[in-house]
């Protein structure tokens, strides 16, 4: 069973537009950004609401419950961290409540046991460096 | 008739090779120009617009002096394998505005040779959104994997009716005497060969090539001069497609923006349309073009691809080069689209001519289809 993010994968470049997300990964928790002025949710985060252009970014605490919105099962990726973890599985989960998709990895399943519509929670992979990545795994 | 009706095409030549080890790249830019120039019958000293793409992100400088050109328009546009169905509304604008009189269009790539690792190399840029992606492995390849199986979910798209993409790409192939792989394949060997990203397997992928195409665009007056057929500019239009903040509907493509408003610049239904050229990196991409420009509602692309229909002396034929499942792919494909369209309006093709060839659709598709992805919608028509 692929389990990823523990070597050589590409380490996220944190910015000042995106480290307050990545420092609450590091902590365990996910948050998506919600617009001060006009509500707006959005995922990536970034210093401007792109609906607005407000400046008034709010952090929104997930629960870390979704669904696969839709997954591919990699066979083939040449490049370092990945190549010796075929296959892995892409996915897009689509965050309860909220509605947003992150991409990420399903973990702790057989990639045959993926299904669209599959109801998942999100684990914390540390890569390093105090960095940690959302992934998402089966609920039991 | 749309402003870009004082231009039109005037050359155009794809370069035969499909493995050019012993070449360089700007020679393949080189050896296409001349192709195109003399099929314009025009000279390069008449050039004075110049555009490309694929280059290093400068590059158009180090092309215009190896072609010891000093153009008075350029354009470097990069947004992937559409780019230079983009450059020609591009350059057509440019002669519109008076900007340049006679634009050179060039591609060379020598991604076999280079063993580049065009869909299955990791992405790792360094564009804000490429931090929450990058560590989860998205490839080119896979992403596009991500909208395949988004499709066959919400709509009940089987891998046969993506298979029937790659089998006709390939009956095409065959009567096209510069295509990589000409033999021909059944729905069975495409699901038999392996999973390169589920539900995409190996022959629902394009293939790899070396190669090099260039096409020419000037203004009427001066396409008079041509000894063959000129082709018109009838319409055309871009688009971009990203996650939306989180929100967006994997199945719909950029062509869902470039399509209609290419169409309504033409002036033309979808009935007027003789044949298309839709950039097929992988199969899902031409399923999902043909819904998202309209040919077939959204969901019915995986039924409106099967029974023939896409095929030679099918109600609507596809990609009679062979495509970039079949003939060739090295890393934009988007030239080959324009280049094929042109042969057909003038009735060059031989045995996979279309009948009463009067309006091309082409299509491109560039970059991640279900991360960030363009469009680019042209519709040529047959000149005089």
């Amino acid at each position: 069973m692929a389990e990823l993010g523990k070597s050589a994968v590409p380490k996220p470049r944190v910015d000042e537009e995106s480290k307050g997300f990545w420092e609450a990964c590091g902590r365990g928790e996910l948050y998506v950004q919600e617009c001060g002025d006009c509500g707006a949710l959005r995922h990536y985060p970034r210093a401007l609401c792109p609906e607005c252009l407000s400046a008034d970014v709010r952090w929104r605490r997930c629960s870390g419950r979704g669904r696969v919105y839709t997954f591919t099962v990699v066979h083939q990726n040449q490049a370092p961290g990945f190549r010796d973890k075929l296959p892995y599985v892409l996915a897009y989960v689509e965050l309860e409540g909220e509605g947003l998709r992150l991409l990420t990895n399903i973990v702790r399943c057989k990639p045959t046991e993926v299904r669209i519509g599959m109801d998942v929670e999100v684990v914390f992979d540390e890569i390093g460096s105090g960095i940690a990545l959302a992934m998402f795994a089966p609920v039991d | 008739m749309s402003g870009l009706a004082d231009a039109a095409i005037v050359g155009a030549y794809e370069h035969p090779t499909r493995w050019a080890p012993n070449e360089t790249q700007f020679q393949l830019h080189a050896e296409s120009a001349r192709g195109a120039l003399d099929d314009a019958g025009l000279s390069i000293r008449d050039v004075d617009g110049l555009l490309s793409s694929g280059l290093s992100p400068i590059g158009i400088m180090a092309l215009a002096e190896h072609l010891n050109l000093q153009p008075r328009f350029h354009d470097s546009t990069n947004i992937g394998g559409s780019t230079f169905v983009a450059q020609v509304l591009h350059a057509a604008a440019a002669i519109a505005a008076g900007l340049c009189n006679v634009a050179l269009i060039t591609y060379g790539s020598k991604a076999s040779s280079d063993r580049f690792a065009v869909g299955t190399g990791g992405l790792s840029g360094g564009d804000p959104p490429d931090q929450f992606e990058a560590p989860f492995g998205p490839t080119v390849m896979n992403s596009y994997a991500l909208v395949a199986q988004r499709h066959m979910h919400e709509f009940g798209t089987t891998p046969e009716q993506l298979a029937e993409v790659a089998v006709t790409m390939r009956r095409h192939a065959g009567l096209n005497p510069h295509a990589r792989y000409r033999e021909p394949i059944t729905i069975d060997d495409v699901l038999a060969s392996r999973l390169v990203s589920s539900p995409l397997h190996l022959l629902d992928c394009c293939v790899i090539t070396d190669g090099g195409g260039a096409v020419v665009v000037a203004r009427r007056d001066r396409a008079r001069d041509g000894r063959k057929p000129t082709v018109r500019i009838l319409g055309g239009a871009e688009s971009l497609r990203h996650t939306a903040m989180g929100r967006r509907d994997l199945t719909e493509v950029a062509a869902a923006q470039s399509g209609p408003l290419a169409m309504q610049m033409a002036g033309i239904k979808h009935a007027d349309v003789d044949m298309c050229m839709i950039y097929d990196s992988f199969t899902i991409t031409v399923v999902a073009t043909l819904e998202s420009l309209g040919f077939c509602g959204r969901g019915e692309g995986g039924p409106f691809v099967s029974g023939g229909r896409i095929g030679l002396g099918g109600e609507l034929p596809i990609n009679t080069d062979g495509g970039g499942l079949s003939s060739n792919h090295p890393g934009m494909r988007g030239i080959f689209l324009v280049i094929e369209a042109v042969r057909q309006l003038r009735g060059e093709c031989g045995k996979r001519q279309v009948e009463d060839c009067d309006v091309a659709l082409c299509h491109g598709t560039g970059g991640m289809l279900g991360l960030r992805h363009s469009g680019a919608t042209l519709i040529l028509g047959k000149g005089d």
